[in-house]
């Protein structure tokens, strides 16, 4: 039947749980991501400031917000895959 | 001749296309039913959703258009890198999984699962529609820039060739053979870019990019009472000077033949710089620094003009590292080629003249967007800025041909993983459109006419097999994008609109006929749309489909998700204000008009980048009409 789903998906006890944290990785990197336009917009000039290596603060903070989503999507993945195996389970 | 055509280049672009309609043949077969047609039956292992989930979203935009920018602008082309990956945290943290457990086959069955609403079936459909086609038009004129030097052909074809494959893709076995060819394309173009960067590091910088490159002529001008009488080089003859934004354009004649030069006045002296140029006549006569194209008189450019290590300068680096590469161009000096428009006489001119731009000003923003006050900066520079990362940011996890990814895998925790699978990848590949935009800046490879083309015209410096394998390859980026785009429309026509809106009785095969014919009218639509727009930088093509989505489908997504006061009318209405005041905003913007041929200063809204309005009045929008219509909301099914 066209309208059901092409796969059937089970009932999720975990949802709200990983729902809630989220919203905090989301918020948590909204506000790093914020920092960035914020810099850009008020004080440019501070973008070239030569930090750790030669590197520039455009640089690392560019690098670090690429990075920072690897990292934050391993993390919830983890805590996620965790709370599914326990509350599923039961 | 920048471009000639070379067999090994056309037989790996055949190879590339035959390989990618022979998958698709061979899934044609199996793909019977609407779910396998639509959501490729569901059963896709998330690894291969993620990588696919990478070849769909780094389209022509990414490896063409912010290669390009890089090159051409430093940094601030970067910003489109930056934005276009944080733009997957919104859609990991909040959208995927609930979109997954919604959804059946289309973003608009998403949000309608709660409501059964036909005003949302049908601004959903419309919202679908729109959005995929803003994100075809430069997927197509990226193709048509692609076949220029990889075939030989006109930019036309390239863009009928792109379509037509991609017909054929979609038609024949829709998600299933779109998702191997993207997961294909997805691989290939991480792996070659990354061999790309590996080359670009180990040949270091250099002031002489090849021994081939144009060394640019440099006279002194004889000047009296501000006027330009003579040249020191007495076969120079002055034969007019155009004043365009404060700078002097010197037209030049040596032996019976012209060129145009930059006025460079110091207080001790007054030299001219050759630049590059072309002048077109009205019957449509073309010549590029006073000749016929074929003549190979316009060069590829792109050099530095100092480099300096340890605080000394030096002729080249030798293989330097991915840090050791930044920090070096940030301490030197770098020649872009800025472009200016004017008329002489009946003639249109067109120059590139020399712009020596320092590596630090490269290596931050500022070089496209003014953001500081010593750069004159306006209030309205600022919201342009802003707007942009605020459309990137939003918008990602609100394209449709996106978001259908999530319906191909078998459960949440699939859609979650494969998302994750394709930050890393895409993350990865977008660091290093960082190193090839800067290695094209800085290696006498640019086309000043195509900004597009600095990626895989870097890779033919280096050899024209890599050449043929890079443009191939971002060949294959469009056919995986476009294919996921159409699949999208099509589902937005023949399963929102007509299936469900219409509500038109069809049997399952019926439904997926009407899918390939939907793809089919799609597709002829793109490719008139790729043909008018040739030209346009690909990249800002795209952060305007992403200004778009952001304004008309994500207020939605997470009011829908977050909300509960949200009702079927307050969803509706604010994807209609979305669409009607994002595209309003584009249409007189001053890009557009600089597109219809008028002045871009008249424009009457001064903003590029629409999000900045839009998305708020979208979200207004939304919250107003939910609250004014609470009364129908819950579980009521208000249009029925």
């Amino acid at each position: 039947m066209l309208h059901e789903p092409a796969v059937t998906v089970g009932k999720d006890n975990a949802a709200a749980r990983k729902s809630k944290l989220g919203v905090i990785l989301f918020i948590a990197y909204t506000i790093i991501y914020s920092g960035f336009v914020l810099i850009g917009l008020t004080k440019p000039e501070i973008m070239g400031i030569q930090l750790i290596g030669g590197q520039n603060i455009a640089i690392i903070y560019g690098f670090g917000l690429i990075v920072l989503a690897i990292i934050m999507g391993f993390i919830y993945n983890y805590f996620c895959t965790k709370m599914e195996n326990e509350m599923d389970k039961n | 001749m920048i471009y000639e055509v070379s067999n090994l280049a056309i037989i790996i672009f055949l190879s590339i296309v035959g390989l990618v309609l022979g998958l698709s043949f061979y899934f044609a077969r199996k793909t019977k039913s609407a779910a396998g047609y639509y959501a490729a039956g569901g059963n896709i292992h998330w690894g291969v959703n993620g990588v696919a989930f990478a070849g769909d979203y780094l389209s022509a935009a990414s490896f063409l258009g912010i290669c390009g920018m890089i090159a051409y602008s430093g940094y601030d082309g970067f910003l489109y890198s930056i934005g276009y990956l944080a733009g997957w945290v919104v859609a990991l943290f909040l959208v995927a999984e609930p979109m997954k457990r919604l959804g059946k086959y289309t973003f608009t069955d998403a949000l309608d699962a709660k409501f059964d609403s036909k005003s949302i079936k049908l601004t959903a459909a419309i919202s679908t529609l729109i959005v995929s086609i803003f994100y075809l038009i430069p997927q197509m004129v990226g193709a048509g820039d692609l076949v220029v030097p990889l075939l030989g052909l006109p930019h036309w074809m390239g863009v009928v060739i792109v379509g037509s494959i991609v017909i054929l893709i979609v038609a024949t076995a829709g998600m299933t053979s779109t998702t191997y060819v993207q997961f294909i394309k997805g691989a290939l173009l991480v792996v070659f870019s990354t061999i790309l960067t590996i080359y670009i590091l180990n040949n270091g910088l250099t002031l002489t990019p090849n021994e081939n490159y144009h060394k640019f002529i440099s006279t002194e001008a004889v000047v009296t009472n501000d006027t330009i009488v003579g040249v020191s080089d007495p076969s120079f003859l002055v034969i007019t000077t155009k004043v365009v934004d404060n700078m002097v354009f010197v037209k030049l004649e040596k032996e019976g033949a012209s060129c145009w030069y930059k006025l460079n006045k110091t207080e001790s002296k007054a030299t001219l710089e050759e630049m590059l140029y072309t002048s077109e006549t009205e019957d449509g006569t073309k010549l590029y620094n006073g000749a016929p194209k074929s003549d190979g008189k316009f060069y590829q450019v792109g050099h530095l003009n100092k480099i300096i290590v340890d605080g000394k300068e030096v002729e080249q680096t030798g293989p330097v590292g991915p840090f050791e590469f930044l920090t070096t161009i940030e301490n030197s000096e770098i020649v872009r080629f800025s472009k200016k428009v004017f008329k002489d006489g009946e003639e249109k001119v067109t120059v590139w003249y020399q712009n020596v731009t320092k590596g630090v000003d490269v290596m931050k923003p500022g070089l496209l967007y003014k953001l500081s006050k010593a750069a004159g900066a306006t209030i309205w520079d600022k919201l342009n800025f802003l707007s942009l990362m605020l459309a990137l940011f939003l918008g990602t996890s609100a394209l449709p041909h996106i978001l259908i990814r999530y319906y191909t895998v078998s459960s949440q925790r699939a859609a979650r993983k494969s998302t994750i699978v394709a930050i890393a990848v895409i993350g990865f590949f977008y660091i290093l459109t960082l190193y090839m935009g800067l290695g094209a800046m800085i290696s006498g490879v640019l086309d000043v006419e195509s900004s597009n083309m600095s990626g895989p015209l870097l890779a033919k410096s280096i050899g024209i097999g890599l050449f043929s394998i890079i443009s191939a390859i971002a060949f294959a980026t469009v056919l995986g994008t476009v294919s996921g785009l159409i699949v999208a429309s099509s589902g937005a026509i023949a399963h929102d609109f007509i299936d469900k809106y219409l509500q038109i009785p069809m049997t399952d095969k019926a439904k997926v006929n009407a899918g390939k014919f939907s793809a089919i009218g799609v597709g002829i639509f793109a490719i008139c749309l790729g043909i008018l727009f040739k030209g346009m930088n690909v990249s800002f093509l795209v952060g305007l489909a992403f200004a778009v989505a952001a304004s008309a489908n994500l207020p939605a997504i997470l009011f829908l998700l977050f909300w509960k006061k949200t009702t079927a009318k307050g969803i509706a209405y604010s994807i209609v204000v979305g669409i009607v005041s994002s595209i309003g905003i584009i249409l007189f913007s001053p890009t557009m008009y600089e597109k219809y041929g008028l002045i871009a200063k008249n424009a009457p809204i001064p903003l590029d980048n629409p999000g900045i309005i839009s998305i708020p009045l979208s979200v207004i929008t939304l919250i107003v009409v939910s609250l004014l219509t609470q009364k129908h909301n819950a579980t009521k099914d208000f249009d029925r």
